[in-house]
């Protein structure tokens, strides 16, 4: 998973004009390494599991100054930070924590900001712990990474608390027009670098509220919709203007975008096209896609209807198909809507298991059970057409298969047949069709995402990038930033260059 | 956001919405859909676009009065925002010269059917409508239907109309009486569509349904609107809403269609509670 990052020469500069100033050096000095080694890992605290596991509040409470500034003293400044090569968007790491370890709060976030424009997003779903926290020199020595991720939520947070958002300085308009179709993370992540450097920039979107995923997808409890709604403001307030409920190839297409007279261009629409497993009874009421559960419940609120109108089926026995983040999640919140009963129905063995490893604990601490190793093969309805039971194979390890996983192969004979009323199938997403069928110059590959050169993001049709889950089908938050970044960077090129 | 710009009680049950919004207008065709939120609590329901002005920037839609959502909208006033207002959206219906098409319609898709009849006759065909209402009074746009129908048949439970059969007894009729009957479009209750689809079968005549699943975002991205066409699973939001009558599984879709029955009368009277103390 980790993608070890190659270090720019760039970042190395950054990092070393840091590294030297006078304050890091005596920062350094005033503890030596062996009695930082001393501080234990600061744990976040979290809400009792048999409380949160009742309502949609957060379930990480976050650090408080003081626990922030000790687990910041457990780090080490190194002069080659690794924990830098597995940041996707390269943030200056060493920089912002040693800002925490001196208490200038508002310095740290605005380190961090020069890189990152979603800090209090990438410090609660960022995985973390295959991604800067692997490769913290701390966890090569100990095991025990510096609580990057941990800390980088602790920073933001105080400064929405603080409520001074600080506003950078915006170049006077180029006068260049941009159109950023999709507003996740990718897109918005787009939108705000070129709206910094003085582009007027419109984010079009096919839902009514931005933040794609964020606000669809992972739930309340892992990310509260107050903290992207402060996101999206503040990119709001650097100018950039949000159409929503346009849905680009239906209301409008990229070509009529372009005679409307925009220049560049970036597809950021994501991987929202649900799969499912095509056995029978799959189309039985009860039986959902974990899009549509998540969405019923994230974005519509079903958790609160009637006072809000749209309904989910509360189900007493839900199984969720699945072993990543989205079938975590979707369990969860089953188990918060009432069920009895909350299993993961996950088809390989724990080890294979792509979810993040806090998502697994809190589940587990919250009561769900785990049937690994198991795959449903078909639902059983009753005469209303609503799903009642499934049928289950058991399943083995056997040899390896060409990722290097063990392939899981059936065990004869092991079939069982259990109640549920609730199914929810989290086996993935792939890119959704929409532009691709309405833009026909795109590249498409073979999984239906958008092919790019990967060097600058940009597809084959001048002006026009992409980036995130529409060209890497399902990834992370974060590296569909990484992915914005770069590709805001060379459509600032472009314009800049007159390609017009 | 967009703006009201008309809502209007056409029949007891039955209201029209008019609403501003040009980019719909710009590209809308026939058979397609929009997607609408009443109130910042309100769901996401799919309305058929029954008539357009791209100049004016109106889009009109027609709906029925069955539960929270469609209440909502039957107290909207000109000048009323709606959080919510997407599309077009689906496919447009397949217009083509066929030669003689049959468009079968009942409650709202007395006006669904509209723009596609209107655009069937443009097309050059000999465009046979039948309407389907309970009772005389329920019936609307008798005058445009007209101006587009080479004939126009309007089958009531009462007397004032041509008949009082169900409407796909007389398409079983139409079927014999005409010498060719190229294509059959039926839109209106899944119930309608299914006896339409179930009339012209065993005469093998191609029969395009309107199907109305339960949706949510209408852009593909969730699947709940999916329905089983020749045994395969499609999204009707992208994949259609039209579909061969011939091929669609229907008890799934009923049922389909009644999945949140008891939510959705918890949630009526949850609204009417609040809206009258
Ligand atoms: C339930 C769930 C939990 C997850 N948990 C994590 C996690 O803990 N950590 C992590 O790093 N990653 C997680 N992921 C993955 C992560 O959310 C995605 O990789 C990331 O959101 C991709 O960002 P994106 O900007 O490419 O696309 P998306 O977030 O998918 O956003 C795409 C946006 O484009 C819009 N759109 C699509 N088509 C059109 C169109 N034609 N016109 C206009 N708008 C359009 C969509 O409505 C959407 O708002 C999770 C994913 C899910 C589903
Ligand atoms: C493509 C399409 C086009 C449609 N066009 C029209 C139209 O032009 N005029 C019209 O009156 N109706 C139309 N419908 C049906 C209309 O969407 C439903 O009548 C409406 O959603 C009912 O909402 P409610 O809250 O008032 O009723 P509820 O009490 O919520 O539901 C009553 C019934 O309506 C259906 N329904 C409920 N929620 C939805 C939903 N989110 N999406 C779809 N169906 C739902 C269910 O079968 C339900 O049993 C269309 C449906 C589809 C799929
Ligand atoms: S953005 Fe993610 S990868 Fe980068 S430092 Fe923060 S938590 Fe680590
Ligand atoms: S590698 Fe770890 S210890 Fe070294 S600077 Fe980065 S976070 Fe600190
Ligand atoms: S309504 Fe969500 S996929 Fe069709």
């Amino acid at each position: 998973m980790t993608e070890k990052l190659e270090i720019s020469a760039e970042l190395k500069e950054r990092l070393k004009a840091g590294y030297d100033k006078e304050w890091r050096k005596e920062l350094r000095k005033s503890l030596p390494v062996k009695e930082r080694m001393k501080i234990p890992r600061q744990k976040m605290p979290e809400r009792e599991p048999e409380k949160r596991n009742r309502d949609f509040g957060e379930v990480n409470k976050g650090l408080d100054v003081e626990a922030a500034v000790l687990e910041a003293r457990r780090c080490w400044d190194c002069a080659n930070p690794g924990c830098v090569s597995g940041c996707p968007v390269s943030i200056d790491i060493p920089s912002f924590i040693k800002l925490i370890e001196k208490r200038d709060l508002v310095a740290s976030i605005r380190k961090i900001k020069e890189t990152n424009s979603l800090p209090a997003i990438c410090g609660r779903v960022c995985p973390q712990e295959t991604q800067c926290e692997i490769v913290c020199n701390l966890r090569k020595a100990t095991g025990v990474p510096v609580a990057i991720g941990n800390l980088e939520r602790f920073i933001s947070d105080f400064e929405r608390w603080e409520g001074q958002v600080f506003l950078p300085e915006i170049p006077p308009s180029t006068g260049s027009r941009v159109a950023v179709i999709g507003a996740g993370p990718a897109g918005l992540t787009v939108a705000g670098e070129l709206a910094k450097k003085g582009h007027r920039v419109t984010i079009f979107e096919a839902l009514h509220i931005a933040g794609g995923v964020l606000v669809y997808g992972i739930p309340e409890f892992r990310l509260p919709k107050a903290i992207l709604k402060a996101e999206v403001d503040y990119l709001q307030k650097l100018g950039v203007e949000l159409r929503m409920s346009f849905v680009v190839g239906k209301t409008a297409t990229l070509e009529d975008l372009k005679k409307d007279g925009y220049d560049a261009f970036f597809i950021g629409t994501g991987a929202g096209l649900p799969n499912f497993m095509r056995i029978p009874g799959e189309n039985l009421v009860g039986v959902y896609s974990a899009n549509e559960y998540l969405t019923r419940v994230n974005l519509m609120r079903a958790y609160e209807f009637p006072f809000y109108d749209t309904p989910v089926v509360r189900g007493k026995r839900a199984a969720v198909i699945g072993g990543g983040n989205v079938a975590m999640d979707s369990v969860r919140t089953a188990k918060r809507l009432g069920a009895e009963l909350a299993a993961i129905i996950y088809r390989r063995s724990r080890q294979e298991m792509p979810a993040r490893e806090e998502e697994v604990k809190h589940a587990e601490e919250e009561g769900i059970e785990f049937h690994l190793l198991t795959t449903p093969l078909r639902y059983f309805g009753d005469d209303k057409g609503r799903v009642k039971a499934m049928e289950c194979l058991r399943m083995e390890l056997g040899e390896p298969d060409s990722s290097g996983r063990r392939k899981p192969v059936p065990i004869p004979g092991s079939e069982f047949i259990t109640e549920v009323d609730l199914v929810v199938v989290a086996i993935g997403q792939s890119p959704n069709p929409l532009m691709a069928q309405t833009t026909p110059e795109l590249r498409v590959g073979k999984w239906g995402n958008l092919e790019v050169d990967w060097k600058t993001m940009a597809t084959g049709i001048p002006g026009v990038f992409a980036g995130g889950d529409i060209v890497r089908g399902g990834a992370t938050v974060i590296l569909a930033m990484g992915d914005g970044r770069l590709a805001a960077a060379e459509m600032d090129r472009y314009l800049k260059n007159g390609q017009r | 956001m967009a703006k009201v710009l008309r809502r209007e009680r056409l029949v007891p049950n039955i209201h029209l919405l008019e609403v501003h919004a040009p980019e719909v207008a710009r590209k809308c065709r026939p058979g397609q859909f929009v997607i609408v939120m009443s109130d910042e609590r309100g769901e996401r329901i799919p309305l058929t676009i029954a008539d357009w002005d791209a100049k004016r920037g109106s889009v009109t839609s027609i709906f029925m009065l069955v539960g929270t959502s469609t209440q909502k909208l039957s107290l909207l006033k000109a000048g009323d925002d709606l959080p919510v207002y997407v599309g077009p959206l689906g496919r447009p219906s397949d217009i083509q010269n066929f030669g003689t098409v049959v468009c079968a319609g009942g409650c709202f898709g007395i006006a669904a059917i509209y723009p596609i009849a209107r655009a069937l006759k443009k097309a050059g065909n000999r465009v046979l409508t039948l309407i389907d209402v309970k009772a005389s009074y329920l019936f609307y746009w008798e005058d445009k239907l007209k101006k587009v129908s080479d004939r126009l048949f309007v089958s009531a439970r009462d007397s004032r109309y041509d008949s009082k059969e169900y409407i796909p007894y007389k398409l079983d009729s139409l079927l014999k009486e005409e010498k060719k009957v190229d294509r059959v479009v039926a839109i209106g209750c899944t119930y309608l569509m299914y006896r339409c689809a179930e009339a012209t079968r065993p005469a093998g005549v191609k029969t395009m349904v309107s199907l109305n699943p339960i949706m949510v975002d209408g852009t593909g991205m969730c699947g709940a609107c999916r329905v089983s066409a020749d045994g395969k699973t499609k999204f009707a939001c992208v994949d259609g809403p039209d579909f061969d009558g011939h091929t669609i599984d229907w008890p799934e879709l009923f049922a389909r269609r009644k999945s949140y029955f008891d939510d959705e009368v918890k949630s009526l009277c949850a609204f009417e509670r609040e809206r009258f103390s």
